[in-house]
């Protein structure tokens, strides 16, 4: 069997909207396809007639500045990301996440909007926006809207996005000021699928030597990328040290739900790693802020 | 859809009609044949397929076709140039030949084209960057030190302008004229040029494209069949089912008793097993016809491990029972020596079943001939077994069957029995038009035999001083569905399952087991990986018991020559092992500066209190050949031509690990020529005779001493052609140079195959080489003819918090006899190391109930550069007599020590001992937790 039988490659945003209208159904978007067409291929998408590529439209290409924002396109290979020095000046743990992507070779066409629209509360990609408070730009037929990024996942594997009638334009992330400052690190375990058993993103600003604001992403710590808002409100206002990030562990701990996945790690495993993987993110977004 | 792709491929435009669900891969590989671009698992996993587009590398087998319209596309063919008659290979091309980075060759374009990315970046690539851009680039050959050497070496080449660098490689200690040096592959160029041809490059005339329909239940009878819809499907030209197989029913390598295809009222014992085959136009019919197929099973419980096959009352699986072999050794006398023994130490190991990943999935193409016969271009590390197989199950006399080898993209044991060998034999047949079959990745880890999982208990007692009185083993075996060497390896297991040690009293028993499981077959090591780990455990668990170094332990037990084996065989020359052992503790304090007994303790760094350091070490051995009974042959031919340069042919199997190179250096040799004079012909049964199986680590023996024998006679023949011309007495003949001096005279070898022939004699020789002779398990005396020693240290970094274990250093000495090729053999230690690291870390085969989990090369993951640690080769050198020049195998050994020198590093840093593999880093992080009490 075909994986499509028809290809479209529109090359601006209202191109590819006419497309979703009056492509052939069953259809899907294909940004990198490296997940897509071997869930085709391997049964776990159902197939499709249409595959509209949106890697050429020009509206989800873009890494710019926009005012106070950085907007990353949604179909910009994440290599692109991590070579792009505006990613590594404001939005360093997402750079950190993007690198560990797959291969090189995925790389050169995976997207960040493929990593995000997946809705798996734990690609690396998703845990690092998370932290960094990004806003999702989703096009449909009646226009595009901004949402909170948070705002695009419903549960595990299940976007809020319409399946066909809606597309990711891109993410807008906050601009960098000094003081600021974020890192993304993770855990694997050699067997099996190359998927994080755990990973961590911290976003932080330092003020007279204390933590003015933070955010803390880790997944899989839920059925949506989990965001450590009691360890956060545990910190916020505080001297970072081992006392106050023994606390915050602790608020992370009691709101988090490690759940255990067969053959890659137990719930108890990562209630156990997320101690060393907590600190050393959040210990290296501190120096880094200073 | 778009109306063209436009496209430029190396430099050529190519406008062609888009054609719905191509990937660029299969434009590449089946439009423009450009098939040098490998596919290993279409799951953009392996990077076999790794092409540049726009400059940038991305894996081909994923990338929609269409996509490709208006980019540029550079493949492995469109690096080298052609300058006036000859291709000048980029450095990069020059550099992985000069290197070794070449074994199999099926990685390699997608290796250099992901390199030449890399430097078309980064000029000046350190190692790291290297490692990281080749991350997700795979070798199962698992070359990946001598790769990153032919990357930084072409990147000087390619920033200097010098010529690339040659690595330094020591030659043999026994060095001869030829034999010793380091030689380059014949098929290198080849291989990183893009030209090299695999089974599945090969394309016929109206060729059929077939797909097994597979049972996907792992225990049943078979209830109904219906192809009715499959057949009605267009474009489908033939389904067969079992009531079509002509002859003989089932196959397989001692025992046959593995089914072409189940018929309806017959047993399914694994999901693989084969109900129905589809012939059609193109291969997504063919796969479309074979999911059409309906089939009606009566599900049977599940047999899943060796020990409840074992159990009374459990459903056997074959008439004759679950029990393929009860397999005993017996020397001394236990009673007595666990009496005598002042501590006794018992302890139950478990090995996991691991699939060999060649990166080359197996393909077979039938094609029938005019006359009646039967062309099978396939990957065979047995060419005339598979030619006996077909033969039997067609009813056809072996004659009417050619098997034509092609270059395997690696085979580790894993291409000994036949996949679809078989299958297109019935197919072409029925057709009459040529058939291929290609397992896609996803079929090849479901069908093909796997490594023995294995529970290895074992005992052992020992005198206060450290001296070994007696060990007893006892070992189940998982050999799955089928038979197929399953005997053979369980018995290797076995006989090697008290380690290399001069043992007095010694007792094993192992039960080679059927399940319902995929079948267990050869996979290097060849059972002795799996014993290996359980007593080399057991030997430093009481090391630590009677506070001996684990270094001193061995040394005091160590085979050597004098010794009997637990077989009952005098070792009479050739233990190299003190030796090995010497050397790598040597090598190891060299590297870390420490003392011996400072080796195995646990070391931190102040700033990482987490990482901890330590050593560990494991010794081997390993038989050369068949042993045990069996008569161990070879035959090889070595021809003159009319050009003066000389062929040598045999059909033992080139996959990867260098028996090319070996043959024609030996043939070199004794014809005093460059190698490059020799050609090399293998794998082909009409045209080369039996070279027997390729396993067992026996190749460089059995056919380099065909090889050289061979060489010799037709040298003979050629002495005494020219003596009777020239009325000279023999050994007044000389050989120098290519050249023929006799009393004055002087002849080109040109000259003397046309001499010869004008005498009316066939410059030609064949000779069929037969090693000293062996005797079977239990009855005493040589059960091998020898053995190669083996040695590791591994270097190892575990992370008390999160169990994460890293291996920073391995260190290998192999006594090997005599180091043929150098070069060769440094690509076979650093990846016996590397598959013994998967083996420990990263590798395991996954049952749920029958049914197999690891499905995709995506959940089975082989271990790729970036874990590849510092690793150093120790070349120890015991000749063996009958040997040719002194050498014994390598293949196996090398790759042997490996895991439970990883796994005795663990236990010396952090204090748990891992006794199931693959390591759990989860495991070790909870008996840390839990040791303290949080």
């Amino acid at each position: 069997m075909n994986l499509w039988q028809n290809y479209l490659r529109p090359k601006t945003l209202s191109e590819a909207m006419d497309a979703f209208a009056h492509a052939p159904r069953p259809l899907a978007p294909i940004a990198g396809g490296t997940d897509l067409l071997l869930d085709l291929e391997q049964g776990r998408h159902s197939s499709v007639q249409t595959l509209i590529d949106v890697t050429e439209i020009k509206e989800l290409l873009a890494l710019e500045i926009r005012a106070d924002s950085l907007f990353i396109g949604a179909s910009v290979p994440v290599n692109r990301i991590v070579l792009n020095p505006r990613t590594g000046a404001h939005a360093q743990a997402l750079t950190e996440a993007c690198e560990l992507i797959a291969g090189p070779q995925v790389r050169n066409v995976a997207t960040l909007g493929g990593n995000v629209a997946h809705a798996l509360p734990a690609a690396d990609g998703t845990i690092a926006l998370a932290a960094l408070n990004a806003e999702a730009e989703i096009a449909g037929f009646s226009g595009n809207r901004r949402i909170p990024f948070q705002e695009l996942f419903v549960g595990p594997g299940k976007s809020s996005l319409k399946h066909g009638e809606e597309l990711l334009v891109g993410f807008y992330l906050p601009l960098s000021t000094r003081h600021q400052a974020s890192c993304f690190k993770r855990i694997m375990r050699p067997q099996g699928v190359a998927l994080p058993i755990l990973n961590c993103a911290a976003w932080l600003e330092r003020e007279d030597n204390a933590i003015k604001d933070i955010r803390i992403a880790v997944g899989p710590g839920g059925g949506t990328p989990f965001r450590a808002t009691q360890a956060e409100d545990s910190l916020r206002g505080q001297h970072l040290n081992e006392t106050t990030s023994e606390s915050a562990l602790e608020s992370l701990l009691a709101q988090a739900q490690f759940r255990t996945s067969a053959r890659r790690a137990s719930a108890d495993y990562r209630r156990h790693i997320v101690s060393g993987l907590f600190r050393d993110t959040l210990e290296t977004a501190w120096s880094r802020a200073k | 859809m778009n109306n063209q792709i436009s496209l430029t491929v190396n430099g050529i435009k190519h406008n062609l009609e888009p054609v719905a669900g191509e990937t660029l891969s299969a434009l590449l590989r089946q439009r423009l044949r450009l098939t040098g671009t490998k596919i290993g698992c279409e799951e953009a996993e392996c990077g076999a397929c790794t092409v540049l587009v726009d400059g940038e590398p991305v894996v081909s087998c994923i990338y929609p076709a269409e996509r490709a319209d208006g980019k540029v596309i550079v493949t492995i063919e469109g690096l080298a140039q052609r300058v006036h008659e000859e291709m000048k290979l980029h450095p990069l091309q020059e550099a992985f030949v000069q290197h070794g980075a070449v074994q199999c060759g099926f990685c390699i374009p997608g290796q250099i084209m992901t390199a030449y990315a890399l430097l078309k970046r980064n000029p000046n690539p350190n190692s790291d960057e290297i490692r990281f851009a080749l991350k997700d680039t795979l070798c199962r050959c698992a070359g990946y030190p001598a790769i990153e050497n032919a990357i930084l070496a072409a990147a000087e080449s390619l920033r200097t302008g010098e010529p690339v660098r040659k690595p330094n490689i020591p030659d043999s200690i026994h060095v001869h004229q030829s034999v010793g040096h380091t030689h380059l592959r014949p098929d290198g160029i080849e291989k990183v040029t893009g030209a090299a041809i695999y089974t599945d490059d090969l394309v016929f005339d109206g060729m059929l494209y077939a797909k097994a329909r597979r049972a996907m239940i792992p225990h049943g009878f078979l209830k109904k069949l219906d192809i009715s819809k499959a057949k009605a499907l267009p474009g489908v030209v033939a389904i067969l089912t079992a009531e079509d197989i002509p002859a003989e029913h089932n196959h397989g390598l001692v025992i046959y008793d593995w089914p072409v295809m189940v018929g309806v009222g017959e047993r399914v014992r694994y999901v693989g097993d084969a109900i129905a085959l589809v012939a059609a136009e193109t291969q997504q019919i063919a796969e479309q016809a074979s999911a059409l197929i309906e089939a009606e099973f009566d599900l049977q419980p599940v047999i899943t491990n060796p020990v409840m096959a074992h159990q009374e009352g459990v459903p056997q699986i074959h008439e004759k029972g679950n029990l393929l072999k009860h397999i005993k050794v017996r020397k001394g006398d236990m009673e007595k020596g666990f009496a005598e023994s002042d501590i006794i130490l018992e302890h139950t190991f478990h090995t996991q079943t691991t699939d060999h990943a060649f990166l080359e999935p197996e393909c077979s193409i039938g094609v029938p001939l005019a006359d009646g016969r039967m062309e099978i271009y396939c990957g065979s590390q047995i060419p005339y077994q598979d030619r006996t197989q077909v033969a039997r199950v067609m009813g056809w006399d072996e004659s009417r069957v050619r098997i034509v080898g092609q270059l395997m993209g690696g085979g580790f044991g894993g291409k000994e029995d036949v996949m679809g060998q078989i299958h297109v034999a019935m197919l072409a047949n029925v057709t009459q038009r040529p058939v291929k079959l290609l397992f896609d990745r996803h079929e090849s880890l479901l069908v093909h035999p796997k490594r023995h999982a294995t529970q290895i208990r074992v005992k052992i007692g020992a005198k206060q001083d450290g001296r070994l009185v007696a060990c007893e083993t006892e070992l189940y075996g998982d050999t799955g569905a089928y038979a197929s060497l399953g005997e053979k390896v369980m018995t290797r297991a076995t006989t090697h399952s008290a380690g290399p040690y001069d043992i007095p009293h010694v007792r094993a028993d192992c039960y080679a087991m059927y399940t319902n499981n995929p079948p267990a077959g050869a996979f290097r090591g060849f059972g002795v990986t799996q014993s290996a780990f359980a007593v080399e455990s057991a030997m430093d668990m009481l090391a630590e018991k009677l506070n001996i170094e684990p270094v001193e332990l061995r040394r005091m037990n160590a085979l050597h020559v004098g010794s009997i084996t637990n077989t009952g065989q005098e070792l009479r020359e050739s233990v190299g092992l003190m030796e090995c052992i010497d050397r790598v503790s040597s090598v190891m304090c060299q590297a870390s500066g420490l003392p011996e007994k400072e080796l195995f303790k646990p070391r931190v760094t102040p700033d990482t209190p987490h990482l901890v350091r330590s050593w560990g070490f494991a010794a081997a051995y390993k038989n050369t050949g068949l042993g045990g009974g069996a008569p161990d042959k070879s035959g090889a031919e070595v021809e003159l031509f009319d050009d003066g340069k000389f062929e040598v042919r045999s059909s033992s199997a080139e996959m990867g690990q260098g028996l090319v190179t070996v043959m024609r250096t030996i043939v070199a040799e004794e014809m005093s020529v460059a190698p490059e004079q020799v050609k090399v012909l293998v794998m082909d049964t009409d045209l080369t005779p039996n070279g027997g199986p390729t396993t067992a680590s026996r190749q460089t023996y059995v056919t380099g001493n065909a090889s050289r024998y061979a060489a010799r006679t037709l040298r003979e023949a050629m002495i005494a052609s020219l003596a009777e011309k020239y009325d000279v007495r023999p050994e007044q003949i000389r050989f120098e140079n290519g050249i023929v001096h006799a009393n004055g005279h002087s002849m080109t070898y040109a000259e003397v195959a046309k001499e010869m022939k004008a005498m009316g004699q066939q410059p030609r020789a064949l000779y069929e080489y037969e090693a000293p002779k062996t005797q079977p398990l239990g009855t005493g005396g040589d059960m091998h003819f020898a053995f190669s020693f083996g040695v590791q240290a591994a270097e190892v970094e575990v992370n008390k918090l999160t169990g994460e274990v890293r291996v920073l250093k391995v260190i290998s000495a192999n006594d090997v006899g005599m180091a043929v090729n150098p070069l060769g053999l440094q690509g076979q230690v650093e990846g016996g190391v590397m598959m013994g690291l998967g083996n420990a870390l990263t590798e395991e085969f996954i049952m749920d109930n029958g049914y197999v989990v690891t499905d995709h090369l995506a959940r089975y993951r082989v271990p790729g550069i970036m874990l590849t640690p510092e690793i150093t080769s120790i070349i120890v050198e015991h000749p063996t007599a009958e040997g040719p020049y002194g050498a014994k195998g390598v293949g196996e050994i090398c790759s042997i020590p490996t895991t439970p020198a990883i796994t005795n590093a663990i236990y010396n840093a952090v204090g748990v001992r891992v006794d199931k593999l693959p390591v759990d880093q989860e495991m070790i992080a909870r008996e840390l937790w839990e040791r303290n009490g949080k």
